[in-house]
């Protein structure tokens, strides 16, 4: 049976341990950037030089160590894209603008344990030739930033931090930089754009095609909220836990609440496609003999990792599984994830502006009793003509997603509802003065 | 609600903060987080903070005293104010009751704890946006995802975040609160 498999919050939630860099010390902390600061540099036969940066990157290449976004993109790979010869300044940002609904995982690093994050930021900065480096935070993490800001105080101080770190001929200094409440931030390019003082309306980017990489290591805080006994952070070693296990065992979710059955589990965050339940998978695995099978897997059997989610058509995304139960109005969860997309819509493109509000429109009229059965077709035919390269970035995904997957998946419960409400309206005009009573000759 | 004509959020000569003024050690720490920068411009949400925090929400002076401070247009910093959910044109209530309406929270409760606190301050459950309590000691609204999601429903009060909020606790936070005393 898995277990949590804790290394990021390894100590976080022991009793006893605290934010402030003497307990971190005491732990072991920032032992490993004194070590990567010590790396020297080898001379290879043909007369290069392999410096202690490129060496940590090596090594993050081959440690196959994967980002914890929703595309698990290979860390050394993104770190060989930097453009090293131009002569301009690399930066390094921290993305700490958690806001996918449903994710509350970076929290817990920041609140609990601030200079795990710092200490890290400060190999990858070194390996990278980064002077200058920024945490993106939400704006409503204002603890959060405060608790940052002490613990970037504590490591100047330490001499982790600002010029000739630890004795050596590296600077470095890091800043905390506040969101201030829009979801589209957490977009890469938009957060540069905030940064830079602007409105967040993200850039257009080269296409990136992710390497199929097949391996998944490391360990990945999922968060699980909804309907479950024990919503909460768990640590787990990627790919070991299944979606089931995840939701039911004791160590996890711990199962539904007395007399509930399952009705949906949205994945990845709210824009993931949801799963329903009882849902089968054709996917393909290696079996024992070494070969690539296609096997049938059900749902709760489905290895949470990166590649298998997304072979059954949703994704793994920022890790945060909600758990809907058969007490959940399909209905409204749907309108208020479109409710959240709507508002969040940067409106820099035509199609998601608008797509985001009118999927919202029409789903608060189902929600209000004003609904057609015609409705979920026309909300299927918004949310199919705002992705696929009609927008900047991937919020056009992220806001048809759930429409898409919901009004496919549940059509019954969309249809039902618009034709009550058709039959309702009918009713309620044939009141008193039904068209019957009318005198004949007018 | 209110008689007050109808409010769009433009600035108006109403909004104008008469009194307007940055003392020293506000303009030490704007200095500060300049200097955070290789750009000025990049400091703008930073100070946009600094002055919330200081002046309860951004006037229009304060918007045009960054705009010169960071040699920007006016607008530059004025199209942020209105493009990130968290700043304020016009002051907001002593008490700033941010209920989390998305889904976690939502499955959690959260449409209930937003009527309570309308209720039990005389706010129309119903109705769009924030709405500040009379004596202007208090402002409820519903905002999205405040990434607490495992301990539905979950609120902020100002910059303190409440999880696990139910109608008991709800009570207390409205108590503290008015237990505080006056600035």
């Amino acid at each position: 049976m898995p277990q949590e498999y804790r290394q990021i919050l390894k100590y976080a939630d022991e009793p006893g341990y605290t934010p402030d860099i003497e307990c971190y010390l005491r732990h072991g902390g920032y032992d490993i950037l004194r070590k990567a600061l010590a790396i020297p540099p080898r001379n290879l036969a043909d007369g290069r030089i392999v410096t202690g940066p490129d060496h940590l990157r090596q090594e993050v290449m081959t440690s196959g160590l994967r980002g914890r976004g929703g595309a698990g993109f290979s860390c050394g790979l993104k770190w060989s894209f930097v453009d090293r010869k131009s002569g301009k300044p690399i930066y390094l940002i921290c993305n700490a603008d958690e806001s996918e609904p449903g994710t509350f995982k970076d929290k817990q690093i920041i609140y609990k344990d601030p200079h795990q994050l710092i200490e890290g930021m400060a190999i990858a900065c070194y390996a990278n030739d980064v002077h200058l480096a920024y945490i993106y935070i939400r704006g409503e993490f204002a603890e959060g930033a405060k608790i940052l800001n002490r613990a970037l105080k504590e490591a100047r101080a330490r001499d982790f931090l600002g010029e000739n770190i630890l004795g050596s001929d590296y600077d470095l200094e890091i800043h905390v930089h506040r969101g201030a409440g829009a979801y589209i931030c957490g977009e890469e390019t938009g957060l540069i754009e905030s940064l830079e003082g602007k409105r967040a309306y993200p850039r257009i980017k080269p296409p990136y095609f992710p390497a199929v990489l097949g391996n998944n290591t490391g360990t990945r805080i999922v968060s699980i909220s909804g309907h479950v006994r024990k919503p909460g952070y768990y640590e787990v070693e990627v790919g070991k836990a299944t979606l089931g296990e995840l939701i039911n065992d004791p160590a996890f979710g711990g199962g539904l609440r007395e007399g509930r059955k399952l009705k949906a589990i949205i994945p990845g965050g709210s824009s993931a496609k949801v799963f329903k339940a009882g849902e089968k998978f054709k996917i393909k695995r290696r079996g024992p003999d070494g070969k690539d099978a296609e096997q049938e897997i059900e749902l709760l059997n489905l290895p949470y990792d990166f590649d298998s989610l997304i072979a059954a058509g949703s994704m793994s995304g920022s890790g945060g599984i909600i758990v809907l139960d058969d007490s959940t109005d399909i209905v409204e969860a749907l309108a208020n994830i479109s409710e959240f997309y709507a508002h969040e819509s940067c409106g820099q493109c035509t199609p998601c502006r608008e797509g985001s509000l009118w999927m919202s429109k029409a789903l608060q009229r189902l929600t209000h009793g004003e609904g057609r059965e015609a409705d979920a077709d026309y909300l299927m035919k918004i949310a199919d003509n705002i992705p696929g390269g009609r927008t900047v970035c991937a919020f056009g995904e992220a806001c048809s997603w759930p429409v898409q997957s919901f009004v496919a998946k549940f059509k019954d419960e969309f249809v039902a509802r618009g034709a009550a409400d058709e039959e309702n309206r009918t009713r309620r005009n044939a009141g008193p003065t039904a068209v019957g009573k009318l005198p004949a000759s007018s | 609600m209110s008689d007050a004509p109808l409010d769009h959020g433009i600035p108006n000569p109403l909004r104008e903060q008469p009194d307007f003024a940055i003392p020293a050690p506000l303009e030490a720490e704007i200095n500060e987080l300049i200097t955070h920068y290789p750009q000025k411009r990049s400091a703008s949400l930073m100070l946009l903070h600094a002055m919330q925090e200081h002046f309860g929400h951004v006037s229009r002076q304060a918007v045009e005293w960054i705009a010169a401070k960071l040699e920007l247009q006016p607008i530059n910093v004025y199209e942020l104010v209105t493009f990130y959910p968290m700043f304020h044109l016009k002051p907001v209530g002593k008490h700033h009751l941010k209920v989390c309406r998305t889904l976690s929270c939502a499955l959690g409760g959260s449409h209930k704890l937003h009527e309570h606190f309308c209720r039990k301050l005389g706010l129309d459950p119903h109705a769009h946006g924030a709405q500040t309590t009379k004596d202007g000691q208090f402002t409820v609204e519903f905002v999205e995802c405040l990434a607490s999601c495992g301990t539905a429903p979950v609120m902020m009060c100002n910059d303190t975040f409440h999880e696990g909020v139910s109608e008991k606790k709800a009570d207390e936070i409205l108590k503290q609160c008015q237990q505080q005393p006056s600035p």
